[in-house]
Parts: C-alpha cells; structure tokens; sequence
C-alpha cells in the first residue's frame, strides 16, 4: 500500500493506505481525529468540512492521497493549545448555535472558511454558504445567529435566545 | 433580571465545549481491540422471494470471517413490537414476525439478506457483491387502498389480508357524532395526505457489538434513545441474554427525532456476530443505508370532517385515516397513529363528539414508526387545516372561530379520553398576535405585491400529549412497558454529586439543564452536579427520551431522588448541631437551625455521611445515595399559536417563508435558551415537512428518495429568523417542577402555518384553491393556481 505524508492540524502525519481510502477516513481511522463527521455518501452534508490548504473541502469526497503534502486543518486544530476557544466556537457557544453536536465540526470549519473570505458577511450571504452544511437539531437560526456574532456583528436585534 | 444560574437561567451548555473542538464520543468514534466490520447485503426489490443465497464465492474472498444469513437466526427470536392494539370488534392487531435476517421472502427495498464480517469494511463490501441471490421478484404493494383490496399481494403471506388494525375512537361515540353530523348547520371536508418522512438525525446509526469470553457478558454500543429499552427488547426477545449479562451503552448521539427508539436489526447482529465470533464487531451506517432501514415517519392519508352549528360551534369531528406501518411493526408503530394521534383530535377546542377511525396497513416499504411529535402532528395538521377551511367556506376570521370554541376551562376531560391539567390558549394567541405584529401584515402584503409576490398569513394552534406517561394507562392501551423515569443522585463526600438518569440526551442538553434543577434545590454551584446518562452499567433502568418527557418525568425523578437525598442530610444536619431535624432549614448550601445562627455547609455533612464518625449510626445509614423512580399521573399538555407569512412567486409557485412566530405554553421553564433551540429545531423540521420533505417510492416499492440528492432536506437559506415565545406559563399541576416539555412542539405547531399561509396568498387574489398535500413545491403551487 502506498504511504500518504500531510501536515495534520500543524504536525506533520502519515500512513499507508489503499487508493481508495478516502481523507476522511484517513483522519478519522488512521490518525484517530475523530471530530470530522462522516453525515452522509453524496457530498451533501458537509459533517465532513476540514480545511486543506486554506480551503473549505468536503473530506468525504477527495481521496487521501490527493492531500499529499498539504496543510489539513480539522476542528481538533481550532482551539488554542491551552483550551482556549476559537473565536466561532466560542460564539457557537454562546449563541446555542449547537444541539446534538454531530454537524457542528463542519459548521465551525465552513464558518471559518466563510469569515476569511468575507469578514462582515450579510445574514443571506452566510445561509447562502451554509448550503452545503446540514443540521436538523436547530432550524439553523442560532448557527446563523453565531457566525454574525463571530464577526463581530451585532446580533441582539435578532429574536432573542 | 434574567437568572445567572438555577432554574430559569439560560445558562451556557457544558457539552458544548466537547462537541464543539471534536472531542465527542459519538458511536462511530468507538473502536474496539481486534473489532470486526459487518456490511449488509440488502434487498433491491420490494417484495420477492428468496429462493436462494449463494456464498459460496464470497466465502474464499479476502478478509472475510463469516457471513451469516437468515438460517444462522432461525433459532433467533424476532425483533418485537412494544404495543398491541385492540381493534374496533375487540380483536388484537396482526403482528407478523420480523427476523434479524430475512427468511424465505424479502419485504421491502432495504430487507438484510446476508451479513458479511470481515476485517474491514472495504472487504466485507467487496464481498457482499460476491454473493449470488436468487430472488423471485413479486407484486409489490405500496399504495394503503390498494393493499386493502381483496385478492392485492399480501406482504405476510400468514396473515389474513395487509390490514394490521381497524382501530374506531370512541367506539361508543360513533352513532351519537353521525347524529351530531346529520344535524349540523354546516360542515366542511378536507381530504388530505400527511407524507412519508425520514427522520434524518445528521449522525447515521451505528452499533458495535462486543462479548468477553471469559465473563460470558455482552455489550452494545448503539446510537440510541433508550439504551435500557435496547436492553430489554434484545436480550428478552431476541438474543435470549438475561440483563444482568448484557450492556448498553448509548454515548454522545447525534440526534434521534424519534428514529433512534427503536430496536433495530443490526444491533442485535453485532451483539450476536460478536459472540459468534469472539470478536468485536461494529456496523456504520451509510447514508444511502439509512434512507432504507431507518424507521420513517407520517404516512397517513386522512378524510376529516368538521361539524358546526348555526353559531359557528364545533359540535362534531369525524376522521378517517389510513396509515402506513410498512412491512413489519415497528418496535411502537402501533401506537403512533392511535393513541398517540386519536387523543389529540380534540386540539385546543371544546367539540363535544368525536370518532376516528385508523385503519393500519402493512406495505412493502420500510416500517414507519415515531418521528419529533409522532401523532400528534398528523392530528393537529388536519385539525387546524380543516378548522382553516370552515373559516373561510363560513367567511368568519380564523383567529376569531377558533377563540369562539377554545376550552377556556381547566381541567378540562375531552370526548377523546384525556385530561388537560392547565392551559390559557386565548393567552397564547394574545402573544402570538402581538409578536408576530398581524397588524402590519397589510403592509407588508402591499410591499410583497409591489414586487409581484403574493403573500399570505397561516396562523394554527396545536396541543400535544407530553411527558409519556402514566404506565397503568398505557398499559391499559396495549404497551408492552412501562414508561415511568429513573434517577440516582449520589453525592461524594466532598460534596459533589452525580446524577444518573435513565433519560438520554442526544441535543437536548441534560447535562447542563438538569444540573441547574439539582444546584438549585440544594443551593449549590451547578459546576459540584455532574449528569451521567446512557450506559445501562452506571443508570438505573430508565425508559429513556421520546415524546418530550425528558424533564417532565426524567426530571421529576431527579426532584425526587434530590428530596431524598437533602431529607436524609437534614437528619445528618441535626445530629450535628444537637437539633430537631423538623428545626432544620437548607438555603444557598448551608444548614441552619430555625431562629438560631447555628449552621453547618453542605460539605460538612457530606464528609459526615462518609466519615461517620460523630453520626446517628443507630437511626441514619451512612452514605449518602438515593435512587428514585417516577411514573407520572397524567400527560402533560404543551400548548401554543404559531404564525407564518410567505410570499409566493405567482410566476414559478415557490414559497418562501418571510416570517415565523411561535408563542407557547410549556409551563415553567429551566433553560429558556435551550427551550427556544429545541421550538427552533421542530419549526426547522415542521417547514422542510410543509414545503420540501417528502420520502417516495414508485408503485413497485422502489425507493425513490434514497440520499440527500432527492431528499429535500432543510437548508440554511430555506428558512428565516423564528421569533419564538414562551413567557405565558401554566405550569403543570401534577408534576414537582410544573414543566410540560418542549421538543416536539415547533414539528407539530409548524406545518399547518405554512400551508395555511400559503393557501392564504392564493386566495388573496381569488384563487379557489382550499387544500395543496405537503410539500408545497413549486410544480404543486404552480399547479394549483392553474385551475
């Protein structure tokens, strides 16, 4: 089995696997990050988000060894070492933008990718980019609701709780 | 002043932190020392039967351990249901048998014909399709009036017809509402199709099976509900393992709506494949998979007739419904489209007569069963549709006819076998009115039609059955259960406790909200209360969380195991300060005695009950553990008023939610944040069921919405902000914390808005269109303004 190198959440990480494995597997089954979700098989909702090289990509659709030799960040590389959250956890948090929890790793990632991208974005623009990102515990009001927080935007006008 | 901790505070959650950086524990998450994998071979037809399995080629494939077929369970028990229902002629329902593996017939898209156990996925899949079947294929029956016919293929060949009940409510009514209905100044008909729906929690199911050789016990780690129901149905039923033999273990699960109740298939496979093999073995469900074995949800078609007297009174209700089980029982089915949906035909109004009829029928589908509101949104939608409809055939406001005939009276005994304890629906509408502003919706409406939109206004009211429920009554209605709720409250000596709860959370956030009940009563920091729920080796036997009763009979069980638990410390308390117990007083954590400045912490007398060495040993045991178990004396009765306003393109017929409001009633609140996340989530669920959901076979049972291509499920830009209230409050009368339940209310109260709304923005230009079935999609919208 051919071997796959990639720098994981900033520590470089390697394993030998089939051409079929897929990156999400590999994360989760040979590197034990098991915070990247597997939701779905049609690259639909987005449980799977981690960033590869910067971008915003479903981990269940590209082949572990297409990420050979790129920067993966997963929701484990997020939070400061010491625990402190990232800016959008925290505002996940703060605004219940999270129930279940199984969605929220590819919603965090998403987000980060949307506010690096657009930093103040509109209500519409942020349910716009969330098209590929499913949840079914929380109507999405709060997950919308958190990411304007995390921008900084004020949120308090929005119905409350 | 918004509270900063206790009851009433919206305090942030503890799981949140664990989710939220990826350090869950979700089932898929767990991997066991030498574990196994399972694939299914499943059926693609709906019905046929099965004349042959052939491994032989599989068998030599790599990897492979075992594959295990129909004939390995033969001395299996079958997957059981947990309600029987007695139909109208007093006869109980046909129940056909439902293998671990199927034997001699497959039944539905989806049946598991062989399991393959290899030492990957990746080969138990590869061998899978190494395996030759001969199925010979059979006429499928999929449409409920179709299967009913005389001389239709029938889905259980041992069974007299595809009919599992003929279930009448009240039987004894009948002849007085046909009378009521004869003499009627007026009454309206809807006909209706309340569609199949799959429940999609975002976390497909998985189930791990392990067995330890030298103990002889078993474990499962499932994504479920109940992990104690689990317990029971698989190691009474199924497997034949006795429970002190036999763990569950139900970790962080991603959701459940309902589908992750059930004893499913696959979690006794690896229980039993694990034994079989002295080898873990663990199941992930796909997707794709999911979509055909998942339980599905709705399925009802409904005729409904509303009777009114010259006043505009509701004098009589009569409905006819149909209602799908699929192609076995479902551990529940039974009762979804019965109990759970014939006692909730009365809604929020004083109709003096009402009969339903339920005829349940087996498909070659996949069983339907419970799913966020399970009944009681089948009941409610027709209730506030046709209510709708008289409004306007009456040419009466529809907010004004349904104050006309709210009960206004409490306890109120309806026709239909319940009781509600408490309410103010007029309270609720009152609420609903002000925050979803219905005075400026004409404005709104001629901005909507400045730009060629249509735009409507849908209100309804809802009522739900909560906090399931009192165990002699339902046991009188055919469950095989009891559905009382556990607690075990053990406190440390250094005063911190643990509380165990035979409830399970799965979003619903107990760990923090419970903890906030427990903090409170004993006056501590809620950070000294840890939650633990989901392991039958550390929770007492618990029924687990459905229907809304987490914190209506889980938490009632946990008030009371605390009051045990702080009676007991007061005793210790005295002893320690030389006093009557009946002098002693607990606030903010401290013990004091009555009109003295004589007190004790809360930690001393912890450390006292384990460190007993100045203690009553004579009269207290050391310690200091209590266990309680509640059984409810009624259902709750949540209540509320939901508004929507669309705006529909008359060019193309889509529908586009503008605004949402919903004011309910839950009685008193513990987190009002997450009570407002759990309203979010059902009117999340409630508008992909009005205007995208809907699950769909061809008429030869061939799945037709099997992935997240075809299944519309809600998206973000789907839906608007939801104003949300609940600050009108009755509480519950018969419950400690007078709390009623909050987490199926927003899929109930949701769907007729949204179709009410709609109907209502055709109409304001004339259309003549008085019933569209759900989902409202474009085509049906354009459709219908066609005619």
């Amino acid at each position: 089995m051919p071997e796959v190198k990639m720098t994981v959440n900033g520590k470089p990480a390697s394993g030998q696997i089939e051409g079929r494995t897929l990156l999400v597997e590999f994360l989760r089954e040979n590197l034990g990050l098991t915070g990247t979700h597997v939701g779905c098989d049609t690259s639909q909702c987005g449980a799977c988000v981690v960033h590869v090289d910067g971008r915003a990509v479903k981990a269940c659709t590209m082949f572990a060894a297409e990420a050979e030799g790129a920067e993966v960040k997963t929701i484990e590389g997020m939070a400061e070492a010491d625990g402190t959250l990232h800016p959008i956890q925290q505002a996940f948090q703060d605004h219940h933008g999270l129930q279940c929890g199984f969605c929220t790793p590819g919603m965090v990632m998403s987000a980060a990718a949307l506010l690096a991208e657009s930093p103040t974005p509109s209500e519409a623009e942020v349910r716009d980019y969330l098209e590929g990102n499913l949840c079914r515990c929380t109507g999405y009001h709060n997950i919308v609701k958190a990411i304007l927080a995390a921008s900084g935007q004020d949120v308090s006008r929005i119905a409350a709780e | 002043m918004p509270k900063d901790g206790g009851i009433g505070a919206s305090t942030k959650r503890r799981e949140d932190i664990r989710f939220l950086t990826g350090n869950g524990n979700y089932t898929d998450d767990i991997n066991l020392r030498g574990q196994a994998y399972v694939h299914f071979l499943r059926s693609d037809v709906a019905h046929g039967r099965l004349n042959k399995v052939d491994t032989g080629d599989a068998e030599g494939m790599p990897g492979v351990l075992r594959i295990f077929t129909g004939k390995d369970f033969e001395g299996v028990g079958g997957l059981p249901c947990g309600w029987q229902v007695t139909d109208r002629f007093g006869e109980v329902m046909q129940e056909p048998g439902h293998p671990v593996l199927a034997q001699g017939k497959v039944r539905h898209v989806g049946d598991p014909i062989a399991a393959v156990v290899a030492e990957t996925y990746a080969q138990a899949r590869d061998a899978a399709e190494a395996i030759v079947l001969d199925i010979e294929e059979l006429p499928a029956v999929v449409d409920m009036k179709a299967a009913l016919k005389e001389g239709a293929p029938k889905v259980h060949d041992e069974l007299k017809s595809n009919l599992c009940y003929d279930w009448g409510f009240v039987e004894e009514n009948k002849a007085a509402v046909d009378e009521a209905f004869a003499k009627a100044a007026h009454v309206t008909t809807l006909e209706l199709v309340n569609q199949r729906l799959v429940a999609n929690p975002m976390e497909p199911r998985v189930a791990v099976g392990d067995f330890n050789r030298s103990t002889g016990d078993s474990t499962l780690y499932t994504t479920s509900q109940n992990p104690h129901v689990i317990r029971l149905l698989m190691g009474a039923f199924v497997l034949g393992i006795p429970e002190h033999k036999l763990r569950v273990v139900a970790p962080d699960v991603g959701g459940g709506f309902g589908s992750k109740i059930f004893h499913y298939a696959e979690e006794a496979f690896c229980t039993f494949a694990a034994k079989a093999l002295n080898r873990p073995v663990k199941w992930t469900c796909s997707r794709s998979e999911a979509f055909m074995t998942d339980a599905h949800g709705r399925d009802h078609v409904t005729k409904i007739e509303l009777a009114l007297d010259k006043d505009n009174n509701f004098i009589a209700i009569r409905t006819d419904t149909h209602a799908n089980m699929g192609a076995y029982l479902s551990t529940f089915a039974p009762s979804v489209p019965t109990w759970l949906h014939g006692t909730l035909m009365a809604g929020n109004y004083k109709t003096p007569l009402i009969y339903v009829n339920v005829k349940a029928v087996f498909t070659n589908t996949v069983p339907v069963d419970a799913y966020r509101g399970a009944g009681r949104p089948e009941a409610t939608f027709q209730l506030e549709r046709v209510i709708d409809k008289a409004a306007r055939e009456l040419g009466v406001d529809p907010i004004a006819l349904r104050r006309q005939n709210f009960i206004t009276e409490f306890p109120y005994a309806t026709p239909v076998a319940v009781e509600y304890d408490t309410g103010d629906y007029h309270a609720t509408m009152d609420k609903l009115e002000e925050i979803a502003d219905f005075k400026g919706f004409a404005a709104r409406r001629k901005a909507s039609e400045a730009k060629g939109r249509l735009r409507g206004l849908g209100i309804n009211c809802y009522i739900e059955a909560c906090g399931i429920a009192p165990s002699n009554l339902v046991g009188q209605l055919g469950a095989r259960a009891g559905l009382y709720e556990s607690a075990t409250v053990r406190v440390n000596a250094t005063g911190g406790l643990v509380v165990m709860t035979g409830s399970h959370s799965h979003g619903q956030g107990h760990e923090t909200s419970f903890a906030q009940v427990v903090a409170e009563m004993i006056g501590i920091d809620a950070s000294m209360v840890e939650i633990v729920h989901g392991d039958t080796a550390n929770t007492p036997m618990g029924m687990g969380t459905y229907g809304s009763r987490s914190i209506a009979v889980g938490g009632s069980a946990m008030v009371r195991a605390t009051e045990k638990i702080i009676n007991k410390a007061k005793r210790i308390a005295a002893h320690l300060m030389e006093a009557s117990e009946a002098d002693i007083e607990l606030k903010d954590g401290q013990f004091s005695v009555a009109g003295t400045d004589k007190s004790v912490a809360w930690g001393d007398v912890t450390l006292a009950a384990y460190v007993p060495h100045n203690y009553p040993l004579a009269e207290v045991e050391p310690g200091l553990e209590e266990t309680a178990f509640y059984d409810p004396s009624n259902f709750t009765y949540p209540a509320g008023a939901y508004a929507c306003e669309v705006e529909v393109d008359p060019e193309t017929g889509r529908v586009t939610i503008e605004r949402f409001a919903a004011a309910d009633d839950f009685g008193n609140i513990i987190n009002p944040m997450i009570v407002s996340g759990q309203v979010h989530g059902g009117i999340g669920q409630g508008i992909g069921q009005a205007l995208l959901e809907s699950c769909v076979y061809d008429e030869n049972g061939q799945l037709q919405t099997g992935s997240y291509m075809d299944y519309a499920m809600p998206r973000a830009d789907d839906v608007p902000f939801y104003r949300v209230d609940h600050s009108c409050q009755t509480p519950c009368t018969h419950n400690p914390l007078g709390v009623k339940g909050c987490g199926e209310a927003g899929a109930i109260g949701s769907p007729p808005a949204v179709v009410n709304a709609v109907i209502d923005a055709l109409q304001s230009v004339g259309k003549n269109v008085t019933h569209i079935d759900m989902p409202l999609s474009p085509s049906r919208v354009w459709q219908a303004m066609q005619g």
